[in-house]
């Protein structure tokens, strides 16, 4: 699948921030000391606002109908992307409230709500993006559980190093529970992707012989029918050579799992604050991979003699 | 009513002839017009609603050029409609035909990674989807004198390789052309159930192959050594 720029920005800035500010919301509300301080709050709160708004908006360009972006809230009921667009605008109001709340020192009930309803509906909203790409058949790569699971892992991941990151930088020093709670969760991580890589790698599903119909002989494209590309070659043709995504893989794996890891080991401020840019940038290349690596079945009536 | 097209690969020539008159009739049909990028340049781009493939089948000396026209299917279980965020894309239940309405499309591409047949493609000018309409600005044309109200492609095509009608109707031309020559879905693993089917070749004798007389083995043997 062709790669978009926008896509990547969204899916990983959106899905740090849902993660960043579900975190914050869990360590916020029950009691854990280092996140008491309104100022971490608003600090991570705000972070995760801009993250998560700046990725929803380059979403938008990659429709080549914008104007029509609006209906996109009307099929609910069937859509994926229509329930990703509705979750995360129901989020507006109960992200205000609760950073409004902690902004003017409130306490009680008002915020407790608003902050949960927050978490939630952050982490539905990542659910929904997950299962717009897990609910399509045609893409095997995509089509499975490990998908949201993914999604999920790697969202929460790179909130947990934001976290700490702000934590630190505003707070002072590291708390000793945000610093373990990061390092778990880069290892789940990385466990969930490398999981990924050893499940994608196993041939299955269609094949040229049951596109076409011809079970029980072999075949060959001849010829595709047009000289030069069309919109299908451009939007599912995309091929990288193997050995180059095996180098990015390992590139991946390192920048956005190891570094941090051992970056996050020092708890020190600045280091922290690579760590995050680290995970950003490695995640932006992990879901570059997701799209490069998956192949849809239209390629096999171009020529593909499996996805 | 469940409307679609039989395509018979015994027949079809692969001429394009099908997906030129699509063209034509389409790009200043209801999903009109059909815009193409740097049409007469290096690197031409454009929507079109139907292309044709073609295969080679089994190894020779058995093998057999197939050529495979390839439009909407307009699935039973059709998750390019489900998928649609805005609503654009619909399928009609009273003649199971997919559409996708203009006014509504945001061009988010989500119904073209969803359908398994490359029926779907944006229109780079518009930014919409555009995508096979079963010519339904013909089939229910009451203008038009009654045996031209049919799809452009089916009309033009010159092998009649190209059958339209009511897949719900036992006894209509494509229910027994199904039957009789046991037509079938591609990709039927994916369970979107497609509507157009397609007849397979008919079973010829492969090509003979030719068989040298024990005579002229022995003397091209003979001719063979006395030449060295
Ligand atoms: S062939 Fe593709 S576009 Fe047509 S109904 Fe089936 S899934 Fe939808
Ligand atoms: S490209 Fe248009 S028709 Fe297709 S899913 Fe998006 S809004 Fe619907
Ligand atoms: S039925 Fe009409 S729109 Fe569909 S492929 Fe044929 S000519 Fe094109």
């Amino acid at each position: 699948m062709h790669p978009a720029f926008s896509v990547l920005v969204f899916t990983v800035m959106s899905g740090a921030g849902y993660g960043l500010i579900t975190l914050m919301v869990i360590g916020h509300l029950s009691g854990l000391s280092q996140l008491q301080d309104s100022s971490v709050l608003l600090s991570a709160g705000i972070l995760s606002f801009v993250m998560i708004s700046g990725g929803l908006l380059s979403s938008t360009l990659h429709l080549a109908n914008p104007k029509n972006a609006w209906r996109a809230f009307s099929r609910f009921k069937t859509s994926w992307l229509s329930r990703e667009a509705v979750f995360a605008i129901l989020l507006y109001p109960f992200m205000l409230i609760y950073l409004g709340a902690i902004w003017m020192d409130m306490t009680g009930a008002v915020v407790s709500v608003a902050g949960i309803l927050t978490a939630v509906f952050a982490m539905v909203t990542l659910f929904c993006t997950s299962m717009i790409y897990a609910s399509l058949k045609t893409i095997r790569q995509w089509n499975s559980s490990l998908t949201p699971v993914n999604y999920i892992a790697l969202g929460l991941m790179s909130g947990a190093v934001l976290l700490a990151a702000v934590q630190s930088v505003v707070g002072g020093d590291l708390a000793g529970v945000l610093q373990q709670l990061a390092l778990a969760l880069v290892v789940l991580g990385a466990v969930c992707k490398v999981i990924y890589f050893f499940w994608i790698g196993k041939p299955a599903g269609s094949t040229i012989n049951t596109a076409t119909g011809f079970t029980q002989a072999s075949v060959r494209l001849l010829d595709q029918g047009h000289t030069s590309n069309s919109f299908l070659n451009d939007e599912f043709g995309y091929t990288v050579e193997a050995n180059k995504l095996v180098r990015l893989r390992l590139l991946m794996l390192g920048v956005a799992f190891v570094v941090p890891f051992l970056l996050l080991l020092s708890a020190s401020s600045a280091l922290l604050v690579i760590a995050a840019a680290s995970t950003i940038a490695g995640l932006l290349v992990e879901r570059w991979l997701f799209f490069a690596e998956a192949r849809h079945v239209v390629r096999l009536f171009h020529g593909d003699q499996r996805v | 009513m469940k409307l679609g097209l039989v395509v018979d690969l015994d027949t079809c020539v692969g001429c394009h002839g099908c997906a030129t008159a699509c063209k034509q009739w389409n790009t200043s049909g209801t999903i009109g017009p059909l815009s193409d990028k740097d049409p007469y340049g290096r690197d031409p781009n454009g929507a079109w609603l139907n292309r044709i493939r073609t295969y080679e089948v089994d190894d020779s000396p058995n093998s057999k050029t197939v050529n495979m026209p390839m439009s909407c299917m307009h699935c039973d279980d059709a998750a390019c409609v489900t998928v649609c965020p805005t609503g654009a894309s619909y399928k009609r239940s009273e003649d199971g035909i997919v559409l996708v309405d203009q006014d509504k499309c945001m061009g988010c591409n989500l119904c073209s990674w969803a359908c398994p047949y490359g029926a779907r493609e944006l229109d780079p000018d518009a930014g919409t989807m555009k995508k096979c309409t079963l010519c339904v600005d013909r089939i229910y044309d009451e203008s038009l004198p009654e045996d031209e109200r049919k799809p452009a492609c089916v009309l033009t095509c010159p092998t009649k390789s190209r059958v339209f009608g009511d897949f719900d109707d036992p006894n209509s031309e494509v229910s027994q052309l199904v039957r009789d020559r046991a037509g079938k879905q591609l990709m039927p693993e994916l369970g979107y159930n497609p509507v157009n089917t397609y007849l397979p070749p008919r079973n010829k004798p492969v090509v003979e192959q030719y068989q040298p007389s024990l005579k002229a083995t022995v003397k091209g043997w003979v001719n063979k050594v006395i030449s060295r």
